[in-house]
């Protein structure tokens, strides 16, 4: 069968959210952010929103996330995005407001703003990516490298009597009453970016019945910096990440449904 | 009996060679190509074109958004 | 319907908001500024106008939900004392390039560091260089008086909206804690139609994205935008205001806003007493500031004495317009103290007449 009398516009099964501008991402080949901005944009699409949204962009990598998101955003200072969301969100009250965080931004400096932000139960959604390591600033120690990781400031590997312990912030902010859905997915497979789209979905559902904050994150490579391909680098997130950052919901319609007693021991 | 055919088409140009469709393509249809694209990647391509079923796993994973599926039942 | 209040200069500042119109309050506690947040939680004003008020965790905080929600396109505001508009600057910094309107009230307290918390003009450098980093501007308004506490607010956010730069509001510990007679104009409707022209209010069809960022990688745009903010800068000119006191056949000129214009009033009032010919001039913005208005009466008094409440600040900006034309000295009290009329006639005496 000629390929030919498959590519027609009648059999088309999947396009690029037309919500992702033209612009070519500023991301590494591999890079899970480009395939989170993706299904961002796929769900706003979905819902018929792009008019009602408006995104957060963090200082990281995907600082130029509103290069590459066609909706109305707002870039903030570093680690401040859900405070800037907050202030959007009160002043817009309908409208769907969400942050895009890295490690660094909302488990480091951003912590204080993260925290309360939850802890007040804006009606935001966060969107958290993990991949433990300062990408943009060129793979320094993130509040989220693993014990005996290595990046450029860690360079024998995280320490944890020196230089602390990985922080495990989604567990910490389910504890909040102020977040309702709370979850932790994973894009680097095809099953993984569908259950984080309906995760997605599910955060976009929460932001609308207003009842508090939905956060939603997702564990994700940094192939530059941990030194490896793309696909090496997924392999490894697997192998090292994903048994300290386990995938799955921890909050649900505003109850903890994983015992986060024994994922601490 | 049905059976569903498919196709994709990459942006070459747009391709950063990541090759995380490669191996998310469960029928083996997918590989890197020799040449280069301007921006000097591997670009993917349908290698065994009529292993394709259409599933989109490659398109859903790439993240530069890089690729459109098409999909036929044939007879 | 206008209506007489005795308030403090705090309390008018809120309740002058609120008649404002303004869309969004978010504001962290610290003295000697706590009653605006205070009266604006006792007064509900999500009740009488639908304002939003929000006590932030930080000043932090604070400052980037005034960023949030300055991009809306909405009337929004903060307001702080020294300690905590030195936490704010980095925000600052990014809303004014990013060339959002706003109002940050600074009520001024004495420093460094912790300092006390009795009335300061120590952070006239902080307020009129720009204070955070970069090549910025706010528009500073010094009040006096309850009276202007209130009236600035309107003021503050007609300037604000007419740039789109950040406005901030100069006032001290003394200013915001004493009381005096107030009048207030009516309440103010909020606005419902927003400037969708450059406004995060959600991208329709119709236009492009609206994106509000201060970043700008290439250094050939960061350059083009610093050129149109420099230019914006100057063009605030045209605002420039000041009052002046007996300067018609003046002698010698004292230079002092906010309180300690107040208190150059009465030094004022009993040199003339004595037969001395003193006048005053009082800039009611501190940037734009009254460097014409200044260098024009250089060229008719013998000298100038700038008194502030701190180590010597906006003397700087005297002895440039002044341009060495004619002596300018500076009388200052730094730390939280207050100089008392007296003081200043003292210095008049040692400083202004001693070389004459």
């Amino acid at each position: 069968m000629d390929i030919n009398e498959i590519i027609k516009p009648e059999n088309l099964v999947f396009k690029r959210t037309e919500l992702m501008t033209d612009k070519t991402l500023s991301y590494c080949p591999g890079c899970g952010h480009g395939t989170a901005h993706h299904l961002i944009m796929e769900v706003v699409e979905e819902l018929g929103i792009q008019a009602d949204t408006i995104g957060v962009a963090p200082v990281g990598c995907s600082v130029l996330a509103y290069e590459f998101m066609d909706i109305d955003m707002t870039q903030a200072a570093h680690g401040r995005a859900p405070a800037v969301a907050t202030g959007i969100k009160r002043l817009w009250p309908d409208k769907y407001v969400f942050t895009y965080q890295g490690d660094g931004d909302l488990a480091a400096i951003g912590t204080a703003e993260t925290i309360h932000a939850c802890n007040r139960g804006e009606n935001i959604i966060i969107f958290f990516v993990n991949n433990g390591i300062y990408g943009m600033t060129g793979g320094q120690m993130a509040p989220t490298t693993l014990e005996g990781m290595r990046s450029s400031t860690s360079p024998y590997g995280r320490d944890l009597a020196s230089m602390g312990h990985p922080i495990k912030m989604t567990e910490l902010i389910a504890q909040l009453p102020g977040t309702v859905y709370v979850t932790r997915q994973a894009v680097h497979k095809a099953a993984n970016v569908r259950k984080t789209k309906k995760a997605i979905h599910k955060a976009f559902e929460v932001a609308k019945e207003k009842k508090g904050l939905a956060f939603v994150e997702i564990v994700s490579n940094c192939n530059s910096g941990w030194k490896m391909t793309p696909v090496d680098s997924n392999i490894w997130m697997e192998e090292n990440m994903f048994p300290f950052y386990p995938l799955g919901d921890i909050k649900v319609d505003g109850k903890i449904v994983k015992d986060l007693m024994s994922d601490l021991m | 009996m049905a059976k569903m055919r498919g196709a994709i088409v990459v942006d070459i140009e747009r391709c950063k060679g990541c090759g995380v469709c490669v191996v998310n393509c469960p029928t083996d249809t997918i590989g890197l190509s020799k040449e280069v694209n301007g921006k000097g990647y591997h670009y993917s391509y349908m290698e065994y074109p009529e292993n394709c079923t259409g599933c989109t796993n490659c398109a859903i994973v790439c993240p530069d958004g890089v690729i459109t599926v098409y999909r036929l039942k044939v007879e | 319907m206008s209506e007489i209040r005795l308030m403090k200069g705090n309390e008018a500042i809120a309740e002058a908001a609120i008649r404002a119109g303004v869309d969004g309050y978010f504001g962290y506690p610290i003295t000697p500024q706590s009653e605006i947040l205070e009266y604006l939680m006792m007064e509900r004003p999500e009740e009488r106008t639908g304002m939003v008020v929000l006590q932030a965790e930080s000043e932090i905080a604070a400052i980037n939900m005034v960023y949030g929600a300055a991009g809306t396109g909405k009337k929004v505001m903060t307001s702080s004392s020294s300690p905590g508009i030195s936490l704010k600057l980095e925000g600052i910094s990014y809303i004014a390039g990013a060339e959002l309107p706003c109002l940050i009230v600074n009520v001024v307290r004495g420093g460094p560091g912790l300092g006390t918390i009795q009335p300061s003009q120590a952070d006239y450098f902080q307020a009129t260089k720009g204070g955070g980093h970069g090549d910025y501007n706010l528009i500073v308004l010094a009040p006096a008086s309850v009276q202007e506490m209130a009236d600035f607010v309107e003021l503050g956010f007609e300037l604000a909206f007419k740039y789109r730069n950040p406005c901030m509001i100069l006032s001290d510990g003394l200013i915001g804690q004493m009381m005096e007679k107030v009048e207030f104009h009516e309440q103010k409707e909020r606005t419902k139609d927003f400037d969708q022209s450059w406004a995060t209010t959600g991208k329709t069809k119709d236009r492009e994205r609206n994106i509000i960022t201060s970043l700008n990688l290439d250094p050939e745009l960061q350059y083009e935008h610093n050129l149109k903010l420099q230019e914006k800068y100057k063009r605030m000119k045209e605002d420039v205001m000041f009052e002046t006191f007996n300067t018609e056949d003046a002698e010698f000129l004292l230079v002092a806003y906010g309180s300690s214009a107040r208190i150059c009033q009465k030094a004022v009032d009993v040199a003339r007493s004595r037969g001395q010919k003193l006048g005053l001039l009082r800039p009611q913005t501190l940037f734009p500031f009254p460097e014409e208005a200044i260098a024009k009466l250089s060229k008719r008094v013998k000298g100038i004495l700038a008194v502030e409440l701190s180590a010597g600040q906006m003397v700087d900006d005297v002895k440039l317009a002044v341009n060495g034309r004619i002596p300018v000295h500076h009388f200052g009290t730094p730390g939280g103290k207050i100089h008392s009329p007296d003081d200043v006639l003292k210095a008049i005496d040692e400083k202004l007449l001693g070389g004459f």
